[in-house]
């Protein structure tokens, strides 16, 4: 998922950034009032040391702050607690990471306590919880601020023994003086906040080998009694004295506005109490509201019946005639013609003229909506104080500027709490839902709940874009590929933000388009425009969807054309093990590569090939498999992470059925494997998903599907069976990349593939359906 | 008309029209938030509750219907959360974000004491009305059977 687009598109917004970021303070001018951020350190590279390096996290708005002023505080009775600064939706976070500092510090486990932090970026750095970015840009951070804790532990120790620092040991929550002396961290810990907060020069990080609780996977989720006994607190969960309760009749179409509107019989409703027009946002809308009609109550049901009742007239505007297989049709028309290039490597169109064969083919993805479990809620109250809201949202601070520009209202005068989110795939990280709480509270003079029903969730999404993606390759003789041509087309999200030309920006064309990793000597990337004609946003893995599922179901067809095993073929175009060379690879400048430097995350192609290789192996490829079944392969590189799914498939009266996942997931150091299973199994449910189900289609401007039953997902009686996560090991000097998205894009090729080799049948448009 | 009902095995008096789903008397009226709501059609499990031992989803079970029964939430479900369900699902650190597993686990408990000697293919069946949209299936079965049969 992405992140902080508002921001990219105001030019100067990366370089502002880039200026408040870090700046070297110590305690005294945290004490002075200054901000609370401290020198990170990244660049320098202290002996004793991790081999510390850059990640993206320096650039994000706010950048990184590793105070452990900020993040740090140990009791007198040695509870220590560590602040959660980014937004927990099952991906672990909010436990690996204080696992990590926790660790460095050589705390024990089961004494730390964590803290959930509210939206405040100038305190705790970047919070935007989005683009498998957590774990990737603060594992430094963490240990950082976990060895600067110990230390100061370690010299409060020191002053109050009479002894050398160097003479102090820490053990598991324990401090060890030379003579016999031992205290609790909680003993203490008093003088050790009074101590300065030493520079990362002045840190000494433990062996990897004395990790005790990095790279186990031991160690449970902070949350799991919470959930299993029904305390956990989610967005509609925190209750307010006086707390009213909304729901809204959003417009059906985008741009739609109320015309006219009859509430008379909603006002009747017991429990019903007021009726609030919310007014919509011009195009672009942003995170803004999109405006319709508020019922509020006493009660969610009085709400609900309340809207129920309501008699809307809409003026549906601009985009009432769209409709998806129109659509589609167009995009297809287009992508013969396609009009802007962001990558040129070589000479393609002399490649294709001089080619011997040439292989084309064109792949659909239908429109998707993330549907967390947890619809998206709010809670706001609106004061002569100021707004304070409670919600589950992926970017708090991001929500508090918005909620306090919309209210006119200081920033300070806002207040967003994070609760813990009922999963956000994407579409918590827009806030308009906030917006509209803080509305309605203001107009009601009371706390209220804005509650979206699924069918809301569903109609009003900010919608997964719908693609065709056209591959083209030119072959000599030899049958070698001398040419690829991968034409994209697909409403970009852009237009949610600007003004929309109809093209992709480099946030999209970097996921599984101008990367392409292949060893072919001419390659071209390009666009075709497709105006927007409903919102749409990021879903979890953004454009590598549809991407990874073309690029890797067209080389499974080609080497089938060629007659050539499918693994060998990929193998083949992966080429040789060698990190790709942007600069004479006709990349675009602004190559993204999900923000990373990319000389510290170069695409490596020998990784590529390894995990293809590991999940083959896993599989059992070339084996003979029984009929009625086939093994499908497919790879892909995203949020700098390689993953290679092998997938069994078995076809059971015409039902399509996965016995048998396999995944291989190279994402550097891997600090909590555990949550890495869990995202692995949960990209195979939810990649099984989206290849068999999940198609949102249009009619007359309005999204056709509404709830489970006409929109559904793979569920206990048909999903990936047995999911087998190999992890590649690497020490921690091997960058740790992201991990809640890589391991969705290659499911639905895989199956695809899968699919082919069981019934003979090629599938290009997704969803594929439940039956072939 | 107040409706009388026993929640948690504590008895309620509830003022609240008839045709209330149960969900949100219970969330709404009486503040018991470990019951979810995920479609308010009887399709995603969420909102699973037991009604006199036998798990129903309390979107599709009004308020009328549930005068002079007997309600367990996932609050009521044991006093220290330690119902063997509630045991295994932390064994095999089960979920991720956690929303559905109230309902799950409500689920389960309730497939579990009808079948004591449930099969694989029971527990598929018994858990199919129960959506997880992170996919946390692999476990939950595998804790199901876990909490069934001590494997
Ligand atoms: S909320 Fe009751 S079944 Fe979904
Ligand atoms: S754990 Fe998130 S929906 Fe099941």
């Amino acid at each position: 998922m992405l992140s902080y687009l508002p921001d990219h598109l105001l030019p100067g917004a990366r370089e502002a950034a880039r200026r408040v970021l870090i700046a070297a303070v110590d305690r005294r001018s945290v004490l002075k009032g200054g901000i609370a951020a401290f020198a990170l350190g990244l660049f320098t590279r202290p002996s004793g040391a991790f081999e510390s390096y850059p990640t993206g996290g320096l650039q994000m708005p706010r950048g990184i702050v590793a105070d452990p002023l900020v993040f740090v505080s140990i009791d007198p009775d040695g509870t220590v607690t560590i602040v959660a600064h980014r937004s927990e939706m099952g991906q672990g976070s909010r436990t690996s990471l204080p696992m990590v500092l926790a660790d460095e510090l050589d705390a024990d486990w089961s004494r730390v306590r964590i803290l959930q932090a509210p939206g405040d970026e100038p305190r705790y750095g970047n919070q935007d919880t989005d683009g498998s970015r957590s774990l990737r840009h603060h594992i430094q951070p963490m240990r950082q601020m976990g060895a600067a804790v110990r230390e100061m532990l370690r010299r409060a120790a020191a002053k109050s023994w009479g002894v050398e620092p160097a003479a102090v040991t820490v053990e598991f929550h324990t401090l060890k003086g030379p003579d016999g002396q031992s205290a609790d961290f909680g003993e203490l810990a008093e003088a050790a906040m009074a101590e300065l907060v030493p520079s990362f020069e002045d840190l000494t990080f433990k062996d990897e080998a004395a990790f005790r609780y990095i790279g186990k996977g031991e160690v449970q989720i902070t949350d799991l009694h919470d959930i299993t006994t029904g305390k956990a607190i989610y967005g509609a969960d925190v209750r307010l004295n006086g707390m009213k309760v909304a729901v809204i009749a959003r417009p059906p179409v985008l741009g739609g506005k109320v015309k006219s509107y009859d509430a008379s019989e909603t006002l009747a409703v017991p429990g019903v109490e007021r009726v609030i027009e919310i007014a919509g946002a011009p195009a672009p809308v942003n995170f803004l509201p999109l405006g319709g009609i508020a019922v509020v109550a006493t009660n969610t049901w009085a709400a609900e019946r309340g809207r129920e009742r309501l008699k809307i007239e809409w003026d549906d505007g601009p985009h009432a005639s769209y409709e998806s297989a129109a659509y589609r049709a167009e995009m297809e028309e287009a992508s013969k013609a396609p009009d802007k290039i962001f990558r040129d490597q070589g000479d393609v169109p002399g490649a294709f003229a001089a080619a011997s064969t040439i292989f084309e083919r064109s792949y659909y993805q239908a429109h998707m909506a993330h549907i967390p479990m947890e619809p998206p809620v709010a809670i706001a109250s609106v004061t002569t104080d100021g707004c304070e809201i409670w919600t589950s949202v992926q970017s708090p601070y991001g929500a508090r500027e918005d909620v306090a520009k919309d209210l006119a209202l200081p920033i300070e005068q806002v207040k967003v709490n994070v609760t813990l989110l009922g999963g956000g795939f994407g579409r918590k990280s827009k806030w308009d839902f906030a917006i509209e709480a803080a509305r309605l509270s203001k107009a009601v003079n009371a706390p209220v709940r804005v509650q979206w029903t699924r069918e809301d969730d569903i109609h009003n999404s900010f919608m997964h874009t719908t693609s065709v993606e056209r591959l083209r390759v030119a072959m000599d003789d030899a049958g070698k590929v001398t040419g690829w041509h991968h034409t994209s087309v697909a409403p970009s999200i852009l237009s949610t933000f600007a003004p929309d030309n109809g093209h992709q920006f480099f946030i999209e064309n970097g996921m599984g388009h101008v990367d392409a990793p292949w060893d072919v000597a001419n390659i071209r990337c390009d666009n075709a425009p497709a105006l927007a004609h409903a919102r749409i946003g990021w879903f979890r893995s953004v454009s590598n969807v549809p991407r990874a599922w073309a690029v890797q179901s067209f080389i499974a067809e080609l080497a089938h054309e060629l007659g050539r095993d499918h693994k060998e073929m990929l193998l083949e175009l992966i080429g040789p093990p060698r990190t790709i060379d942007v600069a004479t690879a006709g990349m675009p400048e602004d190559f993204w590569n999900y923000g990373e430097p990319y000389a510290e995350y170069p695409i490596d192609t020998g990784r590529l090939a390894h995990v293809v290789e590991v999940a083959a192996d896993a599989a059992g490829w070339g084996a003979t498999l029984p009929e009625g079944e086939g093994l499908g392969l497919a790879v892909h590189r995203s949020f700098v992470t390689y993953v290679a799914v092998a997938a069994r498939v078995r076809i059971v009266d015409g039902q399509i059925r996965v016995p048998e996942m396999h995944f291989a997931v190279d994402c550097g150091f891997a600090a909590n494997p555990e949550r890495i299973r869990s995202q692995m199994e949960g990209s195979a449910v939810m990649g099984m998903t989206l290849a068999l189900n999940s198609g949102i289609t249009f009619a007359d401007g309005r999204v056709q599907q509404s709830n489970f039953h006409d929109y559904d997902v793979a569920r206990a009686d048909n999903f990936p069976e047995k999911v087998e996560v190999h992890i590649v090991p690497h020490p921690f000097s091997v960058h740790a990349s992201g991990i809640g998205e890589p391991g969705v894009p290659p499911v639905a090729p895989a199956m695809g593939n899968a699919i082919f080799a069981a019934t003979g049948r090629r599938l290009r448009d997704l969803p594929l359906g439940t039956n072939v | 008309m107040p409706i009388d009902f026993s929640l948690n095995g504590s008895q309620h008096s509830i003022d609240a029209p008839s045709d209330m789903p149960l969900l949100w008397a219970i969330r709404d009226i009486v503040g018991l938030t470990g019951t979810k709501y995920g479609c308010g059609a009887g399709l995603c499990g969420a909102c699973t509750v037991h009604v006199d031992g036998k798990a129903e989803r309390s979107c599709m079970v009004s308020m009328g219907e549930v005068a002079g029964k007997s309600v367990t939430t996932i609050e009521g479900l044991h006093p220290e959360g330690e119902h063997p369900v509630q045991r295994a699902w932390r064994e095999l650190n089960v979920p991720q974000c956690g929303f559905c597993q109230t309902g799950q686990i409500m689920q389960a408990a309730s497939l579990v004491a009808e079948k004591p000697n449930i099969t694989d293919a029971e527990i598929l069946e018994g858990m199919r009305g129960n959506v997880c949209r992170c996919g946390c299936y692999q476990r939950i079965v595998a804790a199901v059977r876990h909490a069934a049969t001590g494997i």
